[in-house]
């Protein structure tokens, strides 16, 4: 088999695959959100409501597609794609083993923060678009804390690229086959995670939708499938963070006796139970709380976090 | 800080817990027999309809959702020609229990009364009439002595019981 099918191959299986457990992160998250609220959650469809997702996914597509008048069409269609596909693409550079990847540039690490900085057009567009107050509010609110928790989670990252040299996601998971970077980079680790959860627009970070305030945010005007899609770009985001702490925190597919794909399945969802566990956890922050945790905690600390990496490497060489 | 990990600790901690969840239609859940579910209509020891078309129960009603139509057999004695109750309507407050003089209408605990259609929900009086005399047996309107009025002294009409003595209930 050439190289160029094999990663073609591979990148259709990590599209069905991803697709497949955007619909299984439905149930996962309700039932272990249900579970943590001691409750049973979605139990009927199917055995243990394994089939629930499948559910709802026909009715979403029975629901009317409906497309306020007041709209700006266009865009307005465009910008659910928008925020799929970038996460989709993200996923081209995330090596699960050292054989499981779709592409190894050696700028990997600056594409993932590229798209998913991309990701926010499509959040905003669709705010705009829309032409409703809450969407605009939402979009707007995207715009900001996506702006606020990019800062810190680029400097976190750059601590990990200084520390394995390279930029290439295959090389920094080779540069930590025994001990991994979460215990090299706690701080890192831990501002890495936060802003990847404000990335990918979870409670306690959920402010662009805030229902109880902006009725469903940016997505407020959408139905039928360009809201599912809304939705499955959220879930992507969930996993595509998930995947990248373990890729640059977690040592990715390194392992003892497991094979590598089943350690990095293994600690994308323990990272994915961690977005369950906050989301249960916590409320959404008020808007100045978002911005002073943003600016005036996680920019400072991450930029201790490279100075001192910065000065122990400097120290030990 | 120390606050929010504490709390995901105390949330981890309801991983293990057992959901309280009932599992319905399986499991039911304890009602209580004073329960305000479904109405019915009951009847007195003799086996005759309690109700006496007085329509207070109608009036009570908040939701404006019972109908019925009076009329008199051949003793002169008030029934209900028909009696109808619209649960699409009734909020199950229980007033027209309250209201009701013969301890005719009786809400009950059952709850299980969805439909498909709305119309089914409109129950007429065979469906609501039972044969037995629900939360009062014993009770008769008729035979119950009532207070005096002027020319009648408790327990004088026609049928009415006698009040008991209550020096020959001492002991
Ligand atoms: S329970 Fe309340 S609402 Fe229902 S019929 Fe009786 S009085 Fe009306
Ligand atoms: S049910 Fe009771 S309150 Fe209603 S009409 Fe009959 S006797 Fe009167």
């Amino acid at each position: 088999m050439t190289p160029g099918l094999w990663t073609l191959v591979i990148g259709v299986c990590l599209l069905a695959g991803l697709l497949g457990l955007t619909t299984g992160m439905i149930w996962i998250e309700r039932r272990l959100l249900a579970q943590f609220q001691d409750r049973l959650g979605p139990n009927r469809v199917g055995p243990l409501g394994l089939f629930q997702p499948i559910a709802d996914i026909i009715k979403l597509f029975m629901k009317e597609d409906w497309m306020p008048p007041f709209a700006d069409k266009l865009i307005f269609v465009i910008a659910p794609g928008i925020i799929v596909v970038t996460v989709l693409l993200a996923f081209a550079v995330v090596p699960i083993t050292p054989f499981i990847k779709v592409s190894d540039a050696n700028v990997g690490l600056l594409f993932f923060l590229g798209m998913a900085s991309m990701g926010v057009y499509g959040i905003v567009l669709a705010g705009w678009a829309s032409n409703s107050k809450y969407s605009l509010i939402g979009g707007t609110r995207a715009a900001a804390q996506m702006l606020s928790y990019e800062l810190p989670m680029g400097l976190a990252v750059v601590s990990v690229v200084m520390l394995a040299g390279s930029l290439r996601l295959s090389d920094i998971v080779n540069a930590q086959p025994r001990l991994w970077f979460c215990v090299l980079q706690p701080l890192g680790f831990v501002i890495f995670t936060i802003a990847g959860i404000a990335e990918a627009r979870r409670t306690p970070f959920d402010l662009p939708e805030a229902d109880s305030e902006l009725i469903a945010g940016y997505h407020t005007e959408y139905s039928s499938m360009k809201f599912a899609l809304f939705f499955m770009g959220e879930y992507l985001d969930i996993i595509l963070v998930s995947a990248m702490v373990t890729v640059l925190y977690l040592g990715g597919w390194h392992g003892p006796l497991l094979p590598p794909a089943l350690w990095f399945i293994i600690k994308m969802f323990a990272v994915i139970f961690l977005f369950v566990w906050v989301r249960a956890v916590l409320p959404r922050y008020r808007y100045d709380q978002l911005m002073t945790l943003g600016w005036k905690i996680l920019l400072p600390l991450s930029i201790v976090n490279l100075v001192a990496t910065g000065a122990v490497m400097l120290v030990m060489r | 800080m120390v606050s929010i990990l504490r709390s995901m600790w105390l949330m981890l901690k309801h991983l293990v817990v057992r959901p309280v969840t009932v599992r319905y239609p399986e499991q039911k859940a304890y009602i209580p027999p004073r329960w305000r579910g479904r109405i019915i209509l009951s009847r007195d020891p003799d086996g005759c309809e309690r109700c006496v078309a007085c329509y207070l129960c109608s009036a009570a009603c908040p939701a404006d959702c019972i109908s019925l139509q009076a009329t008199e057999d051949e003793h002169g004695r008030r029934y209900a020609e028909w009696f109808r109750i619209n649960f699409s309507r009734c909020i199950f407050c229980g007033f027209c229990e309250e209201a009701c003089p013969t301890y005719a209408i009786q809400l009950t605990p059952d709850f299980e009364m969805g439909e498909y259609d709305r119309s089914k929900l409109v129950y007429e009086k065979e469906d609501l009439l039972i044969s037995g005399q629900g939360k009062y047996p014993g009770y008769n309107f008729y035979h119950h002595s009532g207070v005096s009025v002027k020319g009648k002294p408790r327990g004088g009409a026609v049928d009415e019981t006698h009040p008991v003595d209550i020096r020959s209930l001492l002991p």
